[in-house]
């Protein structure tokens, strides 16, 4: 029963996560895109959900579809009306073989791994909670730098933008 | 309860969740009249057929402040295991923490100073 | 197999059905039964809703339909039903459509994480703080889709001012949130409701709460931060182009949000469940929720139909200005506090078995700190505010000797 309801969940959400990056793919309008890519990323939070990672699911659903698709619409609504481009350059072989290169790059990537000597491990008898995780990043053994050193490239980040972003005029 | 079990409510819940409000609106769609004609789905703006694409440019305060969102925003998602945390934690795991939060403060008067925070 | 079952799945089991579905269906009769209490709810809330508006704008509100009027929203519904439903030529069809689903969705999604009694509850998240806010976001997102896919100039214009007001007061929203769970150590709001059992956290950070509860009136949408409904500016908002009852889904998820928050914040700050003899039966415990989360509801209405609404940059300043950096500071104060208590040892580091007299010295001295906050920002509001007011008299005082000279 459990294997079954997990794996109906891998593929509802495989079909989320697929479907949704197709339709980014496929649609011309810059905003039913976002859409899309929320749908597909809403997908990638669901296989956090499987994985007995709820707090990366909850995560993914704050910053993704929460601010994420929120910054590209705003950033979308900044530019005149580009909703229905037409194609304006069309070059098919070259990006046929550049995407495919690509694609097969990927493909080997993730099924190479497989055949390796790795074997699949199954699911711990003690999964880490968020508050071993939140002990983990102050700990001085643990992860304290890399959790300030976001800190720093966060406030770089909020510089940058608005020293780039900000109107010159006032 | 199994943690999955828990998710799996989740889930059912989420899918249950749009039919009770699309539930109304079919038997809205089975009841309701259908006299549609031109004017009546045209775009309602003020009295005046509307005038070009709806897609006007926008400012770009509103990039901005979603941007100063999006650094809090991920901000807080390191914050609640710091806070989930907090309890058993040794005096140098609260002091990272608080270089953590007042490093973003500095972000926050920076974009103060620099006027970003005004709607203009 | 039968260690996942509980209660309802095992006796199915028992009675000879096959494991998987009994667990489905025992699944499915907790989110009919869940989802039951915000769908009842919210057809008496709509009712509470006018008949408060009503009373304080010197008004008797619906009383013609039934006792008091009870049966009117039962009434509304019958018309809306009736109601043509008009989609514009020019509008997304897809997204217009399920902009009204998802944005009632989010708010009864919510109601998957609410303990109503210390053993009734959908269920029991590890996340269920986060859950709260990152639910939340759907409904952000389906304002955004409304006012792109009707393809009205206002209705644009109304969802995007609506989603960065949604967004900026999102920050203190979820600052004041982290304090409880920091105080329970906890995201789980059974926790938080247990960790409670001493002494209700808004006695331990009053702060929060007010910060808490204004947010959230934002977030809601309410006066005074109503751009939501901005009739005399953008005409109706993002919703100008929806009629019938796809109107009627965005009318109901915000009325339904407004009463969520008040449990929500009930259940963070005003202990839940606790009560008098909340232990005795889980009715009673249900009845202590429901007052609670009542009441600051009622404020909630109070507050709406008492001030009038701020202009779009005020809210912007208001919120980026003062309640973000009040949110941070508040964060600071009480976790720095707090834990100089418990390196003192004066308090306890688990608040989940601590009693009422061992949070005292602990509840003393947050209180005095979050009191002296309260006390130094009531001072910076009223210097801001003398301020104001003679700039604007000396403004008038010149406008008046100009028009006189004029006048000449």
């Amino acid at each position: 029963m459990e294997l079954n309801a997990i794996s109906i969940g891998f593929v509802v959400f495989t079909v989320f996560t697929l479907g949704g990056a197709l339709g980014v793919v496929a649609t011309r309008n810059l905003f039913q895109g976002t859409i899309w890519l929320m749908v597909s990323l809403f997908g990638v939070a669901g296989y956090f959900v499987l994985l007995s990672a709820p707090f990366l699911a909850a995560v993914q659903i704050l910053v993704y579809i929460g601010a994420i698709a929120i910054l590209i619409t705003f950033a979308v609504m900044l530019t005149r009306s580009i909703a229905l481009i037409k194609a304006r350059y069309i070059r098919t072989l070259p990006n046929f073989i550049a995407s495919l290169t690509l694609f097969l790059i990927l493909l080997l990537g993730v099924t190479i791994p497989i055949f390796g000597p790795h074997s699949p491990e199954s699911i711990p008898e003690y999964v880490a909670s968020t508050r071993d995780l939140g002990a983990a990043l102050v700990d001085e053994n643990g992860y304290v730098l890399p959790f300030l050193l976001a800190s720093v490239l966060l406030t770089a980040a909020m510089i940058g933008a608005i020293f780039i972003a900000r109107d010159e005029t006032t | 309860m199994n943690v999955l079990n828990e998710w799996a409510f989740v889930g059912l819940f989420a899918v249950m969740a749009p039919i009770f409000p699309a539930l109304p609106i079919v038997i809205a769609w089975l009841f309701r009249p259908r006299k549609p004609n031109v004017l009546k789905s045209s775009t309602y703006e003020c009295g005046v057929e509307t005038i070009g694409d709806t897609w006007v440019q926008f400012r770009v305060q509103y990039y901005i402040y979603g941007l100063i969102f999006l650094v809090f925003d991920v901000e807080m998602v390191f914050l609640f295991p710091w806070a989930v945390a907090y309890n058993e934690m040794s005096l140098f795991g609260f002091v990272a923490g608080f270089l953590f939060i007042f490093l973003l403060t500095d972000a926050l008067f920076y974009a103060w100073k620099k006027n970003a925070l005004d709607w203009k | 197999m039968e260690e996942l079952c509980t209660g309802l799945c095992s006796i199915l089991v028992e009675s000879g059905a096959e494991a998987g579905l009994a667990l489905f269906l025992s699944l499915l009769v907790g989110v009919l039964l869940v989802s039951g209490v915000p769908l009842i709810t919210v057809i008496l809330l709509i009712w509470i809703e006018r008949k408060v508006a009503a009373r304080i704008q010197d008004r008797i509100g619906p009383n013609r339909v039934g006792p008091v009027g009870l049966l009117q929203t039962i009434a509304d519904m019958i018309k809306l039903l009736s109601k043509e439903d008009i989609t514009p030529t020019a509008a997304d069809r897809i997204l217009y459509n399920a902009a009204p689903l998802v944005s009632f969705a989010s708010v009864v999604l919510l109601w998957a994480v609410i303990p109503f009694t210390p053993f009734h509850y959908g269920v029991d998240l590890e996340i269920g703080a986060l859950y709260f806010v990152a639910i939340a976001s759907f409904g952000t997102l389906a304002i955004m889709a409304a006012g792109w896919a009707s393809n009205n100039k206002y209705a644009l214009l109304g969802a995007f001012r609506v989603v960065a007001l949604l967004v900026s007061y999102e920050v203190p929203l979820v600052f004041a949130l982290l304090v409880p769970v920091l105080l329970a150590g906890s995201m789980s709001l059974v926790d938080i409701v247990n960790a409670q059992n001493g002494m209700w956290f808004v006695v331990l950070s009053p702060l929060a709460f007010v910060i808490f509860y204004i947010s959230s009136q934002a977030e809601t949408g309410r006066a005074p931060f109503d751009l939501i409904e901005a009739e005399s500016e953008l005409v109706a908002g993002f919703n100008i182009e929806y009629s019938g009852m796809k109107f009627g889904m965005f009318f109901a998820a915000e009325f339904l949000h407004v009463f969520t928050n008040g449990i929500i914040m009930a259940i963070l700050f005003f202990g839940g469940w606790m009560g008098p003899l909340y232990y005795e039966s889980p009715l009673i415990a249900f009845v202590w929720l429901g007052a609670k989360g009542g009441l600051i509801y009622l404020t909630t209405l109070w507050l709406r139909n008492t001030v009038p609404r701020l202009r779009i940059d005020q809210i912007m300043a208001f919120n980026w200005k003062f309640l973000v950096p009040l949110s941070i500071a508040n964060l600071i104060v009480v976790s720095f506090v707090l834990k100089a208590l418990q390196e003192l040892e004066l308090a306890p580091r688990d608040l989940l078995n601590a009693g009422f007299g061992e949070l005292l010295p602990t509840t003393a001295i947050l209180l005095l700190f979050n009191g002296a906050m309260i006390f130094y920002l009531l001072g910076i509001l009223r210097k801001r505010g003398r301020e104001a007011r003679r700039e604007s008299q000396a403004a008038r005082a010149e406008f008046a000797q100009t028009a006189h000279v004029g006048g000449h």
